[in-house]
């Protein structure tokens, strides 16, 4: 790279080498009717899917429509408060804005009766011990804390039922 | 399931983000924390401000820095008549394409005046500075912003009879 001419009075200071420019997005998120149900079902701590009717799967949260069929998912199906470790991910970097104590584990969680997996956090256990298949179940705040987010539900815990069997979750992997 | 009541939340998404500048835009923003202006000198003789890295001509890397005045002249200008988050002011003002006194190309940035009258094309700016950072030993005034090495170390413009 050529030298730079600089005039006198930038010589010997020291260089700005980086500038703030920080990017913020305010805006409003509308849930739509089909997870505004959903929403509404986790104030009252219930777990509501929706199910196609031509695949046959559960959707959880639902959408309103199967992305495989393009047709609306209209037979609500309510779910376990239980289900599988698919896939997960240690935690082990700091980043900006982060709440948790390092490692933590995220998880992809395949609730009993549906058939897409949710991501939410586990906890009492080690990163050491989660493994795909791991039975697990959810532990929600307080009854007077309960509000329609997912965030009613702290984190899933092992439950210590045997592991899944691979076929009960290998199509969601 | 058409009686459900549609649920809205506000969300907000915000990345912390830093970008380095490479020596020649840096050389721009270390002389703004200074409390001055400088460009790069072009192929042609012209200097350009803010500095461009590579000549807008002859793609050639630039390398001559060259101090600039902190006042000039509107070259083009619009009213925001409703300011919007993130503007550098919450009350109506300019965005205006300043050439500085030295310089071959305007600059964007604000004007502060009243009403969009006192705007017009040709009329004279000059930089308001925010102050200088304090020395490690000097006092630092509660909610003052000091110069940084940031395009908002210049405040913004004001009619140059104003400053």
């Amino acid at each position: 790279m050529p030298e730079l001419v600089l005039p006198d009075r930038l010589r010997g200071v020291e260089p700005v080498r980086s500038i703030r420019t920080p990017a913020r997005l305010d805006y409003e998120f509308t849930a739509g009717r089909a997870t505004s149900r959903f929403l509404r079902g986790v104030a009252e701590k219930r777990l509501l899917g929706q199910r196609c009717p031509v695949c046959r799967k559960v959707y959880v949260p639902p959408r309103g429509a199967c992305p495989t069929d393009g047709v609306p998912t209209e037979e609500e199906v309510e779910l376990g408060h239980t289900g599988t470790v698919t896939t997960f991910c240690v935690v082990n970097v700091q980043f900006y804005g982060q709440a948790m104590e390092l490692p933590y584990v995220s998880a992809l969680i395949l609730l009993d009766g549906s058939d897409l997996p949710i991501m939410h956090l586990l906890q009492e256990v080690s990163a050491d011990d989660v493994h795909m298949g791991m039975r697990v179940e959810a532990v929600w705040v307080p009854d007077d804390e309960i509000e329609p987010t997912l965030e009613s539900i702290r984190y899933f815990r092992p439950n210590g039922e045997p592991d899944a069997p691979w076929d009960s979750y290998k199509d969601n992997v | 399931m058409s009686d459900v009541e549609v649920m809205i939340a506000p969300n907000v998404i915000e990345y912390p983000f830093r970008r380095t500048t490479g020596p020649v835009i840096g050389a721009f923003f270390t002389a703004l924390r200074e409390g001055f202006v400088v460009g790069v000198r072009g192929s042609d003789g012209r200097v350009i401000v803010p500095p461009a890295e590579y000549d807008p001509v002859t793609a050639e890397e630039l390398t001559e820095i060259v101090e600039v005045g902190d006042a000039g002249e509107v070259v083009s200008w619009a009213w925001v008549a409703e300011s919007l988050d993130g503007h550098p002011f919450d009350r109506p003002f300019a965005f205006a394409l300043v050439k500085l006194d030295g310089a071959d190309t305007p600059m964007l940035h604000a004007v502060d005046v009243a009403a969009a009258e006192q705007m017009r094309t040709g009329m004279r700016v000059a930089a308001r500075w925010r102050p200088a950072r304090p020395g490690a030993d000097d006092e630092v005034a509660e909610g003052v912003r000091y110069r940084e090495g940031h395009i908002a170390d210049i405040e913004c413009f004001v009619p140059e009879g104003d400053r």
